[in-house]
Order: structure tokens, then C-alpha cells, then sequence
């Protein structure tokens, strides 16, 4: 099993759609959220997923497809 | 001797010890080194920097490594120069530009790396790593070299070559990746958990940040041990900025200077300023970017320091300028004719920013203020290649005066 920690940002149009319990239950991937700011028009999540690789980069992209903005967690690590 | 204690985790307080981590186990949040700072205190003074060594490394109490096994390029102690010229035709009294692009390979990321590759030798690595489209490659690959470490740098696939020669001279491995920038972000995140390799901004980052002290501790030295009132310093991922004025407060707290009551401005360019639009929104929210600026070297969408300079913002009560793009060639030219230094767009960031606050009333003409200049123009000739227009004659006495009209 893999585990992959992302920062998911959330454009207003997603804020009230139930996009991680949706990745939980269309892959098999669990979802653990470490922290969160959710606001009126904007949110983010800061969580780990954990299971099969492929399954997460499944997963990852189906959360790209909706809309969602996926980072590190440690921020943009490329620099000039 | 170091007078690290640990790590801490800058949003849930958790601490660790001493080691190659950057996020907190708990919460992942970043992780920040902790120092003894009563033991600094003691033994630190004035004359003690004064007789150190002429580089970064004469203020080693307060960096997290060694500083008798420092791979040393001879970062720092850059000048910092008096700009009569830009400051009458701003208005102002006491203007300072703080030249890091004189730096052995020509940014301040020389200070950084400078601090992160000691660390990772300290800590036994042989691999020092970057993801990088230009400075950082260069001061990686040039620490490296030094050290006799090996270094691997990724680079998007697409990058124009001559970005990275600066790097490719050193000798690294450098591994042109297939994807867009948001892939190369992910790839070296994920290798870096996955390699035990000395990622300089991933799992080093920590003590790589620190380096950037360097840059407050040695203004305040070279304005005779006081702070200056305003700094103007480009953003990117919001680090360098957070740590000059870290670097201002904990001399104040050992004692060198005074109180510190800067204020400390941030500049972006309009095409990748997701700091001065949260500031502007009163937010401490950042909505990522797709950066599409000129100033290449502050292209950071995903700012990861990005909140805590907002901290500062508010607490020092200073405040973000987005310039136009357009202003940022002109920035560079400005500072070229009126003060003789060539820089990076990022310089022409600061530069025109500082136009723009020095017109608007925010920083005043009898305070002194200080504006920094992180890169060298060499890097990055075509920004500003349109504005060369030789004189071309033909080759005869007559033609040059009737072309110049020189003679008075």
C-alpha cells in the first residue's frame, strides 16, 4: 500500500460538493484529513491517501478532472 | 558550535529533533528550527560578527549548521550600496539597494544553499537535489561541486537551454522531465520520499530557509547595527521575505540593534501574485496561481510560505505591490542607468515597486529604506534585449559626428 499526502484547493463552485467522500468511495483509496480552511468561496484540504498506487493516481486524477487543484503539501518545490 | 534544539511545526507547536524532515507527522504542517537562544546570547557581540569571516558564515551563531565544516562558496556579505540616483528621482533621502546578485553564482539562493548543503553533509548525505529552472540549479550544482557531492537537478523538459548553462557547467546530472511544472512539483516531492538524497528545498528546508537570515542580519551590520524602516523584497514562494525580518528580530533579541519597527513590503508581478492578492483581499487565504509573468524567478503559483508572510505583512503594517508586467523591464532599465546594476526581472520587480510606493506616500523620504536585489541581469538578457539599439555607422571620421553630433 501507498500513501500520498496532497493539498486539494477548491474553486467556489465545489465548496458544498462531496468531492473527497466521492474519492472514497469510487477508488479504493482512504482518505485522512490533517487540516483544512473551508470558506464561503474558496477551501482547501490538506490530507493523505493511502492505498494501491495506481489507485490513487486514479483517484488524483478523477479530483483534477472535477475541477479540484491538487499541490504538495509543502508548496510549489520548483524555483528559479 | 550550532545552537539548534530542534525542529518545531509552525502550525500545531509539535516538535522533533534535529533531523532531514519538512512537515510535521500530525498535522503537515512546516517545520522550522529552534535554537538555544539564551546560549546565543551569551557568547554573541558586535566585534565578534566584525572579525568573523567575510561571508555569510560570520553570523554561524545563528544558522543551523557547522560552521568550521561549511561548504563554502563565499555566499554573502554582498554590498549594500547608497542609490543617490534612484532615490532623487524618487524623492527620497535614504534609499539602500542590497546587491545579492553579486553572490558567487550570482543569487542570493547562494545563502540557502550555502546552509542547506552543509546540513545534508552533516547529516551524511552524498546527493544534493534540486527542482529548479534557473538560480537554484546554479547554487546546487555549484555547492556540489564544491563539496565533492553528487547533484541532481530537474528541470522541466521544455526550458530554453540557456537557463540552464548557468547550472550544466558544474556538472550535475540534470534530468530534463516531460511535463509541465506542476509535474516536475510532484515528481520531486514524491522522490523525495522516496530517495535518500538531499532535496535543498524539500526535506532540507528547514535549515535551507534559514539562510536567508543572512540577508536581514547583514543590513542591519552594514547600516551601523540598526534596522532599517522599510524593506522592499520580491516574493516568490514568501520565504525570503519571512526571514529577513526573522533575521532583523533576532538580532534585536540578542541585543546588536535595537527595537525593530520595520515595515516590510512584498512585491509580485501582476502575472503570479497570489501573496498581494490575498493582502489586498484582507485574507489569509492564498488561492493558487498559473504563473504567467516575465519575472520568471518569482513564478511560484503555490506559494508554500505564503501565509506566513501575510503574518508579517500584518504585523509589521506593510503591504504587497503587484506591478504590470510591462514595468518590469522598465524597473530593470532604471536601476541599470541610474545605479550601474544589472538585474533579474525580480530586481525589476522591486524596483518598480518601489516607484510605486515612494509615489503613493507609503514609504516616506526621510525614512530609510532598503530594497533588495536577489539576482543578476545576466541571467536573463532577452527581457530587456529590445531596448538595445546600437548606433551603427559606417567607418569614417564624418559618419560618427554626423550620427552623434559630439562635438560641442
Amino acid at each position: 500500500m501507498a500513501k500520498r499526502r496532497a493539498k486539494f484547493t477548491f474553486p467556489t463552485d465545489l465548496i458544498t460538493e462531496p468531492v473527497i467522500f466521492d474519492l472514497g468511495h469510487k477508488f479504493q483509496v482512504v482518505t485522512n484529513i490533517r487540516r483544512a480552511d473551508v470558506r464561503e468561496d474558496v477551501g482547501w484540504v490538506i490530507l493523505e491517501l493511502e492505498g494501491e498506487e495506481e489507485e490513487i493516481e486514479r483517484g488524483l486524477d478523477w479530483v483534477t478532472s472535477m475541477g479540484v487543484r491538487i499541490d504538495p503539501v509543502s508548496g510549489d518545490v520548483i524555483e528559479s | 558550535m550550532s545552537y539548534v534544539k530542534g525542529l518545531f511545526c509552525k502550525e500545531c507547536g509539535r516538535e522533533y529533533p534535529a533531523e532531514p524532515l519538512n512537515v510535521c507527522d500530525f498535522c503537515f504542517g512546516p517545520l522550522e528550527v529552534t535554537y538555544d537562544y539564551d546560549a546565543i546570547s551569551s557568547v554573541v557581540s558586535r566585534e565578534r560578527i566584525e572579525n568573523g569571516p567575510r561571508s555569510m558564515w560570520r553570523y554561524h551563531d545563528f544558522l543551523p549548521a557547522e560552521a568550521e565544516n561549511a561548504i563554502d562558496i563565499n555566499a554573502g556579505y554582498t554590498p549594500l550600496i547608497k542609490a543617490n540616483n534612484l532615490a532623487r528621482s524618487l524623492g527620497l533621502d535614504e534609499l539602500y539597494l542590497k546587491n545579492d546578485a553579486v553572490n558567487p553564482s550570482f543569487s542570493f539562493k547562494d545563502r540557502v544553499v550555502a546552509v542547506a548543503s552543509t546540513k545534508a553533509r552533516e547529516f551524511g548525505f552524498d546527493t544534493l537535489a534540486c527542482a529548479s529552472t534557473g538560480n537554484l540549479a546554479g547554487s546546487v550544482a555549484a555547492h556540489a561541486a564544491r563539496a565533492g557531492m553528487r547533484a541532481f537537478v530537474f528541470i522541466p523538459a521544455d526550458l530554453e537551454r540557456g537557463k540552464i548553462l548557468g547550472a550544466a557547467v558544474y556538472g550535475p546530472t540534470l534530468v530534463a522531465v516531460d511535463g509541465s511544472y506542476d509535474d516536475v512539483n510532484r515528481l520531486c516531492s514524491e522522490l523525495s520520499d522516496s530517495y535518500n538524497w538531499a532535496f535543498v528545498n524539500i526535506n532540507m528546508r528547514p535549515y535551507y530557509a534559514e539562510g536567508s537570515k543572512s540577508l536581514g542580519f547583514e543590513v542591519a551590520e552594514q547600516l551601523g547595527w540598526r534596522a532599517p524602516d522599510n524593506c522592499i523584497v520580491p516574493g516568490a514562494s514568501g520565504s525570503l521575505f519571512t526571514k529577513i525580518w526573522k533575521g532583523l528580530n533576532e538580532f534585536s533579541s540578542a541585543g546588536l540593534i535595537g527595537d525593530v519597527n520595520t515595515r516590510m513590503f512584498i512585491c509580485q508581478a501582476e502575472g503570479c501574485a497570489p501573496i498581494v492578492t490575498a493582502h489586498k483581499a484582507g485574507d489569509f487565504a492564498i488561492r493558487p496561481v498559473k504563473p504567467n509573468t516575465i519575472a520568471k524567478s518569482l513564478a511560484i503559483g503555490n506559494p508554500a510560505d505564503g501565509y506566513f508572510a501575510l503574518r508579517v505583512l500584518e504585523a509589521t503594517g506593510g503591504s504587497g505591490c503587484a506591478v504590470p508586467e510591462e514595468e518590469v523591464a522598465e524597473g530593470i532599465k532604471d536601476l541599470a542607468e541610474m545605479e550601474g546594476i544589472f538585474t533579474e526581472p525580480a530586481g525589476g520587480v522591486v524596483v518598480a515597486s518601489l516607484k510605486r510606493l515612494a509615489r503613493s506616500g507609503q514609504i516616506k523620504p526621510w525614512e530609510t529604506t532598503v530594497a533588495f536585489i536577489t539576482g543578476n541581469g545576466y541571467k536573463t538578457q532577452e527581457v530587456v534585449e529590445d531596448t538595445v539599439r546600437p548606433v551603427l555607422i559606417k567607418p569614417t571620421f564624418a559618419a560618427f559626428e554626423e550620427a552623434l553630433s559630439v562635438r560641442p
